[in-house]
C-alpha cells in the first residue's frame, strides 16, 4: 500500500486537491445564492428566505432538489447537440479557472510529498484565467442560438457582444500589474504584495482596479450589466428555453464565475492570501484574528440560536455556534495558527468582494444597451489603455525594476 | 508509451477529427465549433512542446476572440444550412492535384527530417516571453508593424462597406 502511495502520490494529491476545491466551490456557490438573496432582501427592507431551516439556511438544498425533480421539456426545432453542449460548456469552464488560483502561501506535505496550496501551479496562470474567460462566451452564445427561439437568440447576441467588448478592458486593466511585477504567475503577483496592505497593488493601480472591477461585472453578466437576461425585454435571455437541471447549470456557472472574479480581484489587487497587517513582531497579535473572529461569531450565534423562534432552529443554530467556537479554538493552536492565516485572509477578501458585488446589484439600475456599449468602448477601454501607458512610462523612466 | 505520447495522440486525433468535421458539416455553426476544437487541440500540443505562452495566446486570440466573432456573425446573419453542390471543374482538375502534391511534399520533408521534437517543460517561461517580445520589437519590428497596418486597412475597409448606403 505504501509503495503504491509513494509511486502514485502525485496523481493522488492532484485528485484530492481537485475534489476538495470543487466540493468547497460548489457548496460555496450554493450558499452564495443564499447570501445574495439575504443581503439584497435586507437592503430592500425585506426578510429574504426564512422558511426552509433557520434563517432559510436550507434554502440552497431545497432549490437544488427542486431543480433536480422539475420537468425538463425540450423545445421543438432545436439544434440538439449544441443545445445540450452549451450548459456543460458554461459550467465546466467557469469551474475550471479556480484551478490556477493560489490559495495559500508556501507548500504543505501530504504523503511525504511537498505540494503548493493550489490545484495547479503554472507560470502563465494569469493568462490561463483569461483564456478560460475568453472561452466562456460560447456557453451563453451557443445556448441562445441553439434554442431556436427569438428571445434567447437576442440574449445570446447581446451577451457575446457585451463579453467581447468588456474582455478588452478586462485584459488591458491587468497589464499594469504585469508591467510592475514582470510575471504572468498569480503566485508571484501575490508574493510581490507581501508586507501588509500598503503594498497592495490596489494603490498604485487604482485605475486598473476600477477598470477590472467594472469589466468583471460586465463579463459575468451581473447587474448593472445583466442585459443578456433583461426580464422586461427578453424574458430570461439566453436560458429562456432551458429548464430543470440544465437551467441550474447556467445558474451555477454564473455564480462560479462570480467567485472566480472575486478570487482574481483579491489576488491581483488585495494581496491574495497575505494578511493586511505586516508580518512583524509588533503585529503578531493579528495572527489570532481568525480564531477570535470565529469564536466571537460562534458565541453570538449560540446566544441568538438559543432564543430562535422555531424548535429546529434552537437545535441547529447553537450547534453551528459550537462548531464555530471549536474551529476558532483550533485556529488558535500554535501548530496550525500559521497555516490558517493564508486561506482565512483570502476567503475574507473574497467574501468582502462578493458583498460589494451583491451591494451593486441591490443598488444600481440596469444600463440601456447603447449606454453599455458606449461605456465599454468610449470610457473603460481608453481609461485602461491610458493606465497601461502611464504605468509603462513610470516603470521605464521613474522606477525601473 | 509515456503519458505525453498518449496525450499527443489524443490531441492530434482531436485536431484532425475536428478539421475533417469542419469540412463535413453543413451548418456554419457546427463548422465553427469544429474549428474551435482544432484550435484548442493545437494549443494542447503547444503545451506539450513546452510553449506555454503560445498555447495561452492561441486560445485567447484564436479560440477566444476570432472564433467568437465568427460565431457571432453566423448568429447575427442567421446563416442556415448549406446545400451540397457538385464539385466544380476547376477544383477537380487543379485544386485536388495541387492539394495532393502539397501534402505529399510536406509529408516527405517531415519524413526526411531528423530534428527531434522538443517535448516537456524546460524553457523558462518568463525568459521565453521576454525573448519573444524582444525579437518582435527589434528584428521583426518591420513585418510586425506592417501586419498591423494591413489589419487596420482591412478594418477600415469593412467599416466603409458597412457604412455605404445601398
Amino acid at each position: 500500500m505504501s509503495d503504491f502511495l509513494s509511486a502514485n502520490a502525485g496523481i493522488l494529491i492532484a485528485v484530492i486537491k481537485v475534489l476538495v476545491v470543487v466540493l468547497l466551490l460548489l457548496t460555496g456557490v450554493a450558499y452564495i445564492t443564499w447570501f445574495e438573496r439575504k443581503v439584497v432582501a435586507h437592503m430592500q427592507a425585506r426578510w429574504g428566505p426564512e422558511r426552509v431551516g433557520p434563517h432559510g439556511l436550507l434554502q440552497p438544498l431545497a432549490d437544488g432538489a427542486k431543480f433536480l425533480f422539475k420537468e425538463d421539456p425540450t423545445p421543438a426545432g432545436i439544434d440538439r447537440f449544441v443545445y445540450f453542449l452549451a450548459p456543460f460548456l458554461a459550467l465546466s469552464l467557469s469551474l475550471s479557472s479556480i484551478a490556477v488560483i493560489p490559495l495559500g502561501p508556501g507548500q504543505i506535505e501530504i504523503f511525504g510529498q511537498r505540494t503548493w496550496l493550489s490545484i495547479s501551479e503554472l507560470n502563465i496562470s494569469l493568462l490561463v484565467v483569461f483564456a478560460i474567460t475568453a472561452l466562456s462566451v460560447y456557453g451563453v452564445a451557443l445556448a441562445g442560438w441553439a434554442s431556436n427561439s427569438k428571445y434567447p437568440l437576442l440574449g445570446g447576441l447581446r451577451s457575446s457582444a457585451q463579453m467581447l467588448s468588456y474582455e478588452l478592458s478586462l485584459t488591458m486593466s491587468v497589464v499594469g500589474i504585469v508591467l510592475m511585477t514582470n510575471t504572468f504567475s498569480l503566485r508571484d503577483i501575490v508574493e510581490d504584495q507581501r508586507g501588509g496592505m500598503l503594498h497592495w497593488f490596489v494603490w498604485p493601480q487604482i485605475i486598473g482596479f476600477v477598470c477590472f472591477f467594472v469589466s468583471a461585472l460586465a463579463e459575468t453578466n451581473r447587474v448593472p450589466f445583466d442585459l443578456p437576461e433583461a426580464e422586461t425585454e427578453l424574458v430570461a435571455g439566453f436560458h429562456t428555453e432551458y429548464a430543470s437541471f440544465k437551467f441550474a447549470m447556467f445558474f451555477m456557472a454564473e455564480y462560479a464565475a462570480m467567485v472566480t472574479v472575486s478570487f482574481m480581484v483579491s489576488v491581483l489587487f488585495f494581496g491574495g492570501y497575505y494578511s493586511p497587517f505586516p508580518n512583524t513582531p509588533g503585529f503578531h497579535w493579528t495572527w489570532y484574528l481568525p480564531a477570535a473572529g470565529a469564536a466571537i461569531g460562534g458565541v453570538l450565534l449560540l446566544l441568538h440560536g438559543l432564543r430562535y423562534h422555531t424548535a429546529f432552529g434552537r437545535v441547529v443554530l447553537p450547534v453551528l455556534g459550537l462548531v464555530l467556537i471549536g474551529a476558532g479554538t483550533v485556529c488558535a493552536l500554535p501548530a496550525v495558527i500559521e497555516f490558517v492565516q493564508g486561506p482565512f485572509w483570502l476567503v475574507a477578501k473574497v467574501v468582502a468582494v462578493l458583498f460589494v458585488y451583491v451591494w451593486t446589484r441591490g443598488t444600481l439600475p440596469r444600463f440601456r444597451y447603447d449606454q453599455l456599449m458606449n461605456f465599454g468602448w468610449k470610457f473603460l477601454l481608453p481609461l485602461s489603455l491610458a493606465n497601461v501607458l502611464v504605468t509603462s512610462a513610470i516603470v521605464a523612466f521613474v522606477a525601473p525594476r | 508509451m509515456s503519458a505525453e505520447t498518449i496525450l499527443f495522440f489524443v490531441l492530434a486525433a482531436a485536431a484532425l477529427g475536428g478539421a475533417v468535421n469542419l469540412i463535413a458539416q453543413t451548418h456554419p455553426i457546427h463548422s465553427a465549433l469544429s474549428l474551435i476544437v482544432v484550435m484548442v487541440a493545437l494549443a494542447g500540443i503547444y503545451l506539450l512542446l513546452g510553449a506555454e505562452l503560445l498555447a495561452a495566446v492561441q486560445i485567447i486570440v484564436y479560440a477566444g476572440a476570432i472564433m467568437v466573432l465568427f460565431v457571432f456573425i453566423i448568429m447575427l446573419l442567421n446563416a442556415g444550412e448549406e446545400e451540397r453542390t457538385q464539385i466544380s471543374r476547376a477544383a477537380t482538375w487543379i485544386g485536388v492535384p495541387f492539394a495532393v502534391i502539397l501534402t505529399a511534399l510536406l509529408g516527405w520533408r517531415i519524413w526526411l527530417s531528423q530534428a527531434p521534437v522538443y517535448a516537456g517543460p524546460g524553457v523558462e517561461m518568463v525568459r521565453a516571453t521576454r525573448e519573444l517580445s524582444k525579437m518582435l520589437f527589434t528584428s521583426y519590428v518591420f513585418p510586425f508593424e506592417l501586419t498591423s497596418i494591413l489589419i487596420l486597412v482591412a478594418i477600415l475597409g469593412a467599416v466603409v462597406l458597412a457604412k455605404r448606403d445601398f
